[in-house]
């Protein structure tokens, strides 16, 4: 009678390990420190089949590259190893295996904010000396987006920006600016419909958001040293211009609940002037049957203080892992998936953004795919999200700092400055 | 050999067989009973080791990683290195709030950081786990009250309650994501313009909602177990004595469910306490409602030695409340099965 008294708490614990090993399983192993120039060093010329790992392929566009791909090299295969489509997961999953050293994982797709991460791990092959790939033609941004101090890490393999989207039945010129903009939101108020709307839930999105009111500003979130650089005028006005706007109804209350998709809705049912948002926008919002905005959807680059704004940069780069048996293979693969002919069939097939300015002018990809000029303006005055090894902190920093002065629930100087404290105690673990 | 061996002993004195053979017959049977022990452990042994590799091991190597220092960077190279031992550091920060500071030493956390958040985030955790629970236990009551009856189409009622259950709470936040959206159904039907993930109350209130209407029905079967097992002489014998509906409920359906129902409390609580995908995917955890499990996920992207840490820290807080309802709450059911137990003896 008394045993089972004993046993009973002994036996929840034993049920409750379950809950502490799911959370500590995420860390498993020790942090590679170092990475070591031992593996950057190895495997560089040996060849065989190797994996290449992405996000969830929705619009099919790997699979047929790969399969040209084999058929061209019979004893060099690349295997393709899918992940989910939710970025966190292809994130987790990476560190998973590069912790384990997986020799698997020979190529993989790396979003351009997790780059500096990946490389200060020691994770990836540098891209330098006989490992070189040629950046030469690609847009500025999204090579430095897939560099960390200085050198090539990634290889970018598709780029993406942020379009201003309005309606040209009641704007006749889109606006160049954001004083310009603001101007134009009493044809808004006239309509009875929002003016403006981004993305501003406390998310990833709104990263983006915020470094895009900075960046147009004049502002940076990091100096070229890396470390955050928000306590400026420049900062204070871009981040206001937001807080302002939310205030006085320029950018409606509700988008505070937005990520991409509301905020696409909202715009498509006629409900908003301006809409910043992604490229994807343009083939839903003219082609869905539900949208009022088909025949009037007019696309410009982002306003910014005196010209077109700083967009952020979104896009996947190509790294090959440290660890991998077969590199020499691995760069061919690389340089493969940046050549033009499949950078054409990126952006036909899958919508995505190429890294050659010189496909924007491509007079059939161009057809096909109208918004391609505003979208290269777009990213040549793109600035990289902040490219930093501790980035999940710093978006962390940005995000709930950024939401609280939107809300008003603090000014926007008191933000940023919490912002810059934050960021800097990321960096100082070390 | 086993059933050969075992009646002899029986049989041998009483067939008046040669008494020599008794002592070597003892012996034996210790053997035996050695060799069933040995038995017993070798048949253990696998679900052991099994138990040991997926549940000791990682716990013990999260508690050793939570003594370790995060990766921190080397200035130079711009690679990181190992963080080295950190002694109790890491649980002192969480505990204190301190970040660590430029040049050294630790401040406290600024607004904007995962460590600034631990005892809002232990709050809003205990905070969700009393409402909805409470919620659940008074909702779940109701309903197995209404399927413990007998009328026609009881079986599709029992199925149906099932459902929300059934669905991954995943999907449930998003579909009632959409509902709490702002153009969405909850706000026309009620004819009210509220800002459901974007404002401190109505998201708790949604998360509120949302588990509430998800985890009720696990309650109420639970309940519902607990209400079959009583008899119905017991409320026959009930209504002769006179007694009214309320006197029957308080006096006899109380008491006799109280062990299922105490046991369905624990098992709410304990989920509850590491809720997560809900108030991830309806808020992302902003306008505070950040609960434990969602800051140690956030945490391991950012170092995961301290993650370890936060983790340990909250199995020691959720091994804590399920330690004081087993003493109080478990003690009774204990007490109940060593009554019947006297009995038999």
């Amino acid at each position: 009678m008394k045993t089972p008294r004993f046993l009973l708490p002994v036996a929840t614990a034993g049920v409750l390990a379950l809950t502490l090993t799911a959370c500590g399983g995420g860390g498993g192993g020790t942090t590679g420190g170092g990475g070591g120039g031992g593996d950057a060093e190895a495997n560089i010329d040996s060849r065989g089949p190797i994996t290449y790992v992405q996000g969830k392929d929705n619009s099919n566009v790997v699979r047929p590259l790969i399969e040209k791909w084999n058929a061209a090299h019979p004893d060099e295969k690349v295997t393709f190893k899918e992940q989910t489509d939710q970025a966190d997961q292809q994130h987790d999953d990476l560190v998973q295996n590069f912790q384990a050293k997986n020799a698997d994982y020979d190529v993989a797709s790396v979003d351009v904010v997790w780059t500096a991460e990946f490389a200060a791990k020691g994770w990836l092959q540098p891209l330098k000396d006989k490992m070189a790939v040629d950046t030469a033609g690609m847009l500025e941004p999204t090579v430095e987006a897939g560099s960390y101090k200085g050198t090539l890490y990634a290889a970018p393999v598709s780029s993406d920006g942020g379009i201003l989207y309005y309606r040209k039945d009641l704007v006749p010129e889109a606006p160049k600016t954001w004083d310009e903009m603001m101007e134009m939101c009493s044809i808004a108020k006239a309509n009875k419909i929002g003016c403006y709307a981004g993305q501003f839930k406390q998310y990833e999105g709104l990263t983006v958001n915020a470094s895009e009111a900075i960046n147009s500003a004049g502002g940076s979130v990091l100096n070229d040293e890396g470390k955050p650089n928000l306590n400026t005028a420049e900062a204070e006005e871009g981040l206001n211009n937001l807080v302002e706007a939310f205030k006085n109804g320029n950018i409606p209350a509700e988008a505070i609940t937005y990520q991409e998709e509301e905020s696409r809705r909202a715009f498509q049912d006629g409900k908003l002037l301006f809409l910043r948002n992604w490229p994807y926008v343009y083939n839903l919002a003219t082609t869905e049957g539900s949208s009022k905005v088909k025949d009037v959807l007019g696309m410009a680059a982002l306003p910014g203080k005196a010209g077109p704004g700083a967009s952020s940069l979104g896009g996947h780069s190509a790294a090959i892992s440290v660890y991998s048996d077969h590199k020499a293979t691995a760069l061919d693969f690389v340089k493969f998936l940046v050549e033009e002919e499949q950078q054409k069939f990126f952006a036909t097939q899958g919508s995505l953004a190429p890294v050659f300015g010189a496909l924007y002018d491509d007079k059939e990809l161009v057809a096909k795919l109208p918004y391609l000029p505003v979208l290269k303006t777009s990213i040549e005055n793109a600035v990289p999200r902040p490219v930093t090894p501790f980035y999940p902190a710093v978006t962390q920093a940005i995000q709930e700092n950024a939401y609280a002065a939107l809300k008003g629930e603090k000014p926007a100087k008191d933000a940023l400055s919490d912002m810059q404290k934050s960021i800097e105690t990321a960096g100082a673990g070390s | 050999m086993a059933t050969e061996l075992g009646p002899t002993p029986v049989k041998g004195p009483a067939s008046g067989t040669t008494p020599v053979h008794h002592g070597p017959k003892g012996v034996g049977e210790d053997n035996k009973i050695l060799s069933q022990g040995k038995w017993a452990s070798w048949l253990l042994a696998p679900t052991i080791i099994a138990l040991g590799i997926v549940i000791v091991y990682p716990i013990i190597s999260a508690m050793i990683m939570s003594f370790q220092k995060d990766a921190g960077l080397d200035p130079v190279t711009g690679l990181f290195t190992e963080g080295g031992p950190a002694g109790i550091q890491n649980y002192v920060n969480w505990l204190g709030q301190q970040c660590a500071a430029q040049g050294g030493g630790t401040v406290a956390c600024p607004p904007g950081t995962l460590g600034g958040q631990f005892w809002t985030a232990t709050g809003t955790t205990f905070l969700f786990t009393v409402i909805t629970v409470a919620f659940e236990t008074v909702l779940g009551f109701w309903m197995a009250m209404i399927m413990a009856r007998t009328f026609k189409g009881r079986g599709l009622v029992r199925a149906a309650v099932l459902v929300p259950w059934a669905i991954p709470t995943a999907v449930t936040a998003q579909l009632w994501l959409f509902m709490f959206d702002f153009n969405g159904i909850i706000n026309k039907l009620f004819n009210v313009s509220i800002l459901w993930t974007g404002s401190e109350w109505p998201a708790k209130w949604a998360v509120i909602i949302a588990d509430t209407w998800k985890t009720t029905p696990f309650m109420a079967l639970l309940i519902l177990a607990g209400l079959q097992m009583i008899p119905a002489e017991v409320y026959e014998a009930a209504k002769v004595d006179g007694a009214t509906a309320w006197q029957r409920f308080r006096m006899i359906t109380l008491p006799l469910v109280k062990p299922a129902l105490m046991v369905a409390i624990l098992f709410r609580t304990l989920d509850a306490l590491r809720m997560f995908d809900l108030p991830y995917i309806l808020t992302g955890g902003a306008n505070n409602t950040t609960t434990l499990s969602i800051l140690v996920i956030n945490q391991i992207r950012q170092g995961f030695n301290s993650a370890a840490a936060l983790s340990t820290i909250t199995f020691i807080i959720i091994f804590l409340v399920a330690f004081i309802f087993v003493r109080f709450l478990g003690a009774n059911v204990v007490e109940q099965s060593g009554a019947t137990g006297k009995g038999k003896k």
